[in-house]
């Protein structure tokens, strides 16, 4: 394997005395789709959170270890949050417009970060637009606000708003639990195509999925990683007793 | 057949709760009803001899000769309710973001009871503790730091002691309007590389700017209607304010003060129903107004 994107060393979290993740080690390697899998509660969501440092926000927690994007420590380092946020989009269960047009949320990363010329958001805007397919479907009314969009594509959107910031890095958290199967499809290709220039992150619990799309899994169970490993051994052959029963369905 | 007994039994009692319930439900639905048409019945007397717009507009306040022209008292309580309005909307944004943005868990479980408590002091006290502090403080530092002499009993004093006691009711409304916006919102701008105050100057604030909007309009209504705290430090003296270091009389306290006094002057029990009418009206309109906007809100998100 060559240098993975994202390596997670003896990361440990806990919340209130009771600890969520337990001693995690995860490579990520760079541009293929890492499925992070596993039950319910089992903490993949606040792993990924880790990663772009949004457990900055919940004061109780407390985090120990490193991550490491290259050669940096993201967890402890005193460079600008901001810049490590942005090297990293996020994709949420269900899809937060934010309260603005359809222009405004595709541009709101740049303008935020200073880029205030108008026909250079008009023309980043379309490209991203595009690049999820959503350009046909919305560029009669991109001053509608954002929230009139079918929640299909606002997940588009929201894609595209991550894009737009130029990361390197796709963390997406179920990003088809609150899709209809079409435009469940719809993400998954798009993820297939991004992978040649993005390294992609998912939480999923939905096995047929993982097996669809993955390149890399990280199989979880109760804050801690059970087994992970290149997709196709990790489902032809798998290792642990624990996960051979779960992806014979054995627990949920 | 004896089941058949219980069973009737049990619908009647059903139907005699059903219809306890029905019957202070209409109560409650009949009393707004019956206070309007009792104020509108009561200064129809006034309303018959001089046009409302007359009665609005002059500034003659004298009942002895049949004069009642309500403007300095509209006057007075517009300037009070505004004023109190622009020193309290800063404090309750301010204090409601950080508590809710910035602020650890505790400090809002904390806060929470003192504003309960603030909310929950009679406005009496509040008035006394006007009468007490602000007034000698208006009079003594702030009439001479502007040039002026002031008794204290002013539209500014009253003022001062209406937002105090509108910033509790107001950074209620507040705190769980923000805690009411989705946490994920503000993730998904700090992810794109927004920084702190940058998520909430453009979502936070955004989102909320229809709630943020009404509850002032819920302020605003609380404000004008607030009777005794402002009755106590105002002045009380029917003349159009000029300045906010005058004296003013606001509806609410000319209605207080005067009524079951001087009733055997003609007309001056209808010119005081017809102000109760008028601070009704008022006060309803900003409260259905807000109410709209925070439904009108809740449903295009």
């Amino acid at each position: 394997m060559d240098q993975p994107e994202i390596s997670i060393r003896n990361l440990n979290l806990s919340f209130e005395k009771q600890q969520i993740l337990k001693n995690i080690n995860v490579d990520i390697p760079r541009h293929k789709i890492t499925v992070i899998m596993g039950p319910s509660g089992c903490g993949k969501t606040t792993l990924m959170r880790c990663m772009n440092r949004l457990t900055d926000l919940n004061t109780q927690a407390k985090v120990s270890g490193n991550i490491f994007i290259g050669d940096r420590d993201i967890l402890n380092t005193n460079d600008d949050i901001t810049e490590i946020r942005k090297m990293m989009g996020l994709l949420a269960q269900r899809p937060y417009p934010l309260p603005m047009n359809i222009f405004n949320n595709v541009a709101y990363g740049l303008r935020i970060s200073g880029r205030k010329k108008k026909r250079f958001l008009e023309k980043r805007v379309e490209h991203y637009l595009r690049q999820v397919n959503l350009w046909e479907e919305v560029k009669d009314r991109l001053r509608d606000p954002a929230a009139v969009l079918s929640i299909g594509q606002q997940q588009r959107l929201c894609l595209a708003r991550g894009l737009a910031v130029d990361p390197r890095i796709i963390l997406a958290d179920e990003p088809t639990s609150a899709l209809d199967p079409i435009s469940s499809q719809l993400i998954e290709e798009k993820f297939a195509e991004l992978k040649s220039s993005y390294t992609i992150v998912m939480v999923t619990h939905i096995l047929r999925q993982a097996r669809r799309i993955a390149d890399h899994v990280v199989f979880m169970y109760m804050g801690e990683v059970i087994e992970q490993g290149p997709a196709n051994e990790f489902f032809e052959n798998p290792q642990m007793e624990m996960t051979k029963s779960y992806l014979k369905g054995l627990f949920y | 057949m004896r089941f058949r007994l219980f069973d009737i039994s049990r619908k009647l009692r059903n139907s005699i709760h059903t219809s306890w319930m029905i019957a202070s439900l209409s109560i409650v639905l009949l009393i707004p009803l019956v206070l309007t048409a009792g104020l509108v019945i009561k200064s129809l007397p006034l309303l018959e001899q001089q046009p409302l717009l007359t009665l609005l507009f002059s500034s003659n306040w004298k009942p002895l000769s049949g004069e009642f022209g309500f403007y300095p008292f509209i006057v007075s309580s517009v300037w009070v309710t505004i004023l109190a309005l622009l020193f309290s909307i800063p404090i309750c944004l301010l204090t409601s973001i950080h508590l809710t943005q910035y602020a650890k868990k505790w400090v809002l479980k904390i806060m929470q009871p003192v504003i309960d408590i603030l909310a929950g002091i009679p406005s009496v006290i509040y008035g006394v503790w006007g009468i007490l502090v602000i007034i000698p403080f208006i009079s003594d530092h702030v009439a001479p730091f502007l040039g002026k002499s002031s008794s204290g009993y002013s539209i500014l004093a009253g003022s001062i002691v209406l937002s105090i006691m509108v910033i509790p009711f107001v950074l209620n409304i507040l705190i769980e309007l923000f805690n009411n916006i989705p946490v994920e919102l503000s993730e998904a701008s700090l992810s794109l590389g927004a920084t702190r105050w940058q998520t909430i100057k453009f979502v936070v604030l955004k989102k909320g700017l229809p709630g943020i909007i009404s509850s002032f309009g819920l302020g605003m209504s609380r404000a004008f209607g607030e009777t005794i705290a402002v009755l106590m430090v105002v002045g009380n003296v029917a003349k159009v304010p000029t300045g906010i270091l005058q004296p003013g009389y606001p509806l609410p306290a000319l209605i207080a003060n005067n009524y079951g006094e001087m009733m055997s002057i003609p007309q001056y029990d209808a010119a005081l129903m017809l102000s109760a009418f008028i601070l009704f009206v008022v006060v309803l309109f900003f409260n259905a107004g807000s109410r709209l906007l925070i439904i009108r809100s809740g449903k295009h998100n």
